[in-house]
């Protein structure tokens, strides 16, 4: 601070011109990889792509298998995680602070948050397709579960904590039983918020292709049987990107433009939920 | 369940004078052990992830002992397998997204507390979050289709005659520039990181007193001094973590990393040359590797790796993050 003031104040506006240039360039990458989305995927996006399943290279084919297959296991999942995920993430705002077990679950919650999926992949290989000889969609939902776990846990816990400790406090006062308290004041106070994390799980299960390739492996024919090995969209993405046919890789773009225009609108429609949630 | 439930009620102590009927204090003691039930899954849940992944690399760690932390072999033909390259490749790309992505959080965290309008603040910082969202084989399209064919003729040719020419870290820059390797994969994944970091890093800064800020414009700070001398050694600690836990996230990244890194299990001074990281060998290994093989059994070990080596940093960032936001 000892130099001249016309240096520093050169220094600062430098730095707010760095500054906004950062944020310029890393909205400019986000134009860009939307752009490259669109552009490329749009021409291969028309309704045969949904009506039709993948074919062999030459024969079109579209991702009805690879949509459905991909909701199959997203909507398992969520309905598998996600009451395991608020009743835990309840037991962290309600009983977490006084137990060591609280704490514990609350760091190993956080650990798997950022754990890397592919991990979660090769646990329930080990778990579920090695011992019951075989790929199965089961597997692919039960891997996402696990993905979709702690984004629920976290978000309830913390949406829980937001409530004004005043609601509680009333709600004891009058003599209600704590799962009351919990179902019917906190809960209700907390669940616009809830609600978006379990989007935000919800979207970044979709787009998940690691743990698939150990799980449900991917399948090229119709099939909704949880048994056997299912389609997904990001692992018939992976697949037909890395071929040599200019077919597979249109339709691979346009898988792309449509998962990732899913997962954006579930962000974007979470977001808007949590405004309106706080605002009221 | 039911049988927490049940031993807890027997042994609970019902007080009357509250008022409770009996029957509410039970459902309360049930609600209890539903949720310790739940708390105590999670917790089993990691713990059998770490049970199986090391209990799954057990055999390779028979087979090659010490060996296989130390070997840079992959060789499926002579059933000769090592993590070196993997690990190599893991962390360097890592550093790397790491190295690039943090001025760049700065930069735009600044930019999002001080210096942009409030009324633009919330858009963008919801768009730059939205970098996040997109799923990570995205980023691997969008790099192996566009970046890479930029890359190597436009980026890689003019760093080798620029960097490339100074000593000693010019050999980083050096090399044929085919598109597709280690400094590629490291700029991808900074790019998936640093919305991210920038998220935590707001937060951080969010988190700083106004008072604080105030004492520093009052003697006349600039926002940039501000910035650098106030707000950031008083998230010191916070920060740090913020950065580790991206490292977390760029360590374990597979997707994106298999489609540019380009895939060969080698170890060259060049930051342009092809390599693999531990999550692209498992991806790319895995389909070849028949069930009960030793390639399998290596896979999975270097698997219990990351796992070790993403839980070290992600336990110290946690530590770091939460230690401070708490207080």
């Amino acid at each position: 601070m000892s130099q001249r003031l016309p240096l520093r104040l050169a220094r600062d506006a430098t730095f707010r011109v760095v500054a906004t240039l950062s944020a310029g360039v890393a909205l400019l990458l986000l134009a860009w990889i939307l752009w490259t989305l669109v552009s490329r995927g749009a021409s291969s996006l028309s309704t045969a792509l949904l009506v039709t399943d993948t074919l062999p290279p030459g024969r079109g084919g579209g991702l009805r298998n690879a949509i459905i297959g991909s909701l199959i296991q997203v909507g398992m999942a969520v309905i598998i995680a996600t009451p395991i995920g608020v009743l835990a993430g309840i037991f962290l705002a309600e009983l977490g602070d006084r137990s060591l077990l609280g704490r514990v679950v609350r760091f190993i919650n956080d650990v798997l948050l950022s754990a890397p999926s592919i991990l979660i992949g090769l646990f329930v290989y080990q778990i579920l397709v090695r011992p019951f000889g075989g790929f199965s969609g089961i597997a692919g939902a039960i891997a996402l579960g696990i993905i979709i776990l702690p984004v629920v846990v976290r978000a309830t816990e913390d949406m829980l904590r937001l409530v004004p400790p005043a609601l509680r406090e009333a709600a004891f006062a009058l003599g209600a039983p704590h799962w009351h308290v919990v179902a019917n004041v906190t809960l209700r106070g907390a669940r616009a918020g809830i609600v978006t994390g379990i989007l935000l799980a919800i979207a970044r299960a979709a787009g998940e292709t690691a743990p698939l390739l150990f799980t449900s492996l991917g399948s090229l024919n119709w099939s909704v049987d949880l048994t056997k090995p299912m389609s997904s969209l990001p692992v018939t993405i992976y697949q037909y990107a890395g071929s040599p046919f200019d077919e597979w890789v249109g339709i691979a773009w346009a898988g792309a433009l449509l998962i990732t225009l899913g997962v954006l609108c579930l962000n974007i429609v979470s977001r808007l939920l949590l405004t309106l949630g706080r605002g009221k | 369940m039911s049988d927490v439930a049940v031993g807890t009620l027997s042994s609970a102590p019902v007080s009357r004078h509250r008022g409770f009927a009996r029957g509410e204090q039970a459902s309360d003691v049930i609600f209890r052990g539903v949720l310790y039930a739940a708390g105590i899954l999670v917790l089993t849940l990691l713990g059998l992830i770490i049970i199986l992944l090391f209990h799954g690399g057990l055999p390779v760690l028979y087979a090659f002992g010490i060996d296989f932390f130390t070997s840079s072999a992959w060789n499926p033909v002579t059933e000769k397998y090592g993590a070196v390259v993997a690990v190599y490749g893991t962390i360097i790309t890592a550093v790397i997204a790491v190295v690039v992505a943090v001025p760049a959080a700065f930069g735009i965290s600044f930019f999002l507390t001080e210096v942009a309008p409030p009324v633009l603040r919330r858009s963008i910082g919801t768009a730059i979050q939205l970098l996040a969202a997109i799923p990570s084989i995205i980023f691997g399209m969008w790099g192996f289709f566009v970046v890479v064919p930029l890359m190597a003729t436009y980026v890689q040719p003019a760093l080798a005659s620029t960097l490339g020419v100074v000593p000693v870290i010019g050999t980083l820059f050096s090399g044929a520039p085919i598109g597709t390797g280690i400094l590629t994969a490291g700029l991808i994944m900074a790019l998936m990181i640093l919305p991210f970091i920038t998220a935590l890093f707001v937060e951080v800064l969010e988190s700083v007193p106004p008072m604080f800020k105030e004492a520093a414009y009052g003697v006349g700070a600039t926002t940039s001094e501000v910035f650098t001398a106030v707000s950031i050694p008083y998230g010191r600690t916070a920060i740090v973590g913020a950065v580790m836990l991206g490292l977390g996230r760029a360590l374990g990244e597979t997707m994106a990393v298999t489609f540019v890194i380009g895939n060969a299990n080698r170890i060259s001074a060049s930051l342009f040359s092809p390599g693999a990281s531990i999550a692209s060998t498992i991806a790319n290994e895995f389909p070849e590797a028949a069930p009960g093989s030793l390639k399998l059994f290596a896979l999975l070990e270097l698997g219990f790796l990351l796992f070790v080596l993403s839980f070290i940093v992600l336990a110290v960032a946690r530590f770091l993050v939460r230690s401070r936001l708490e207080t």
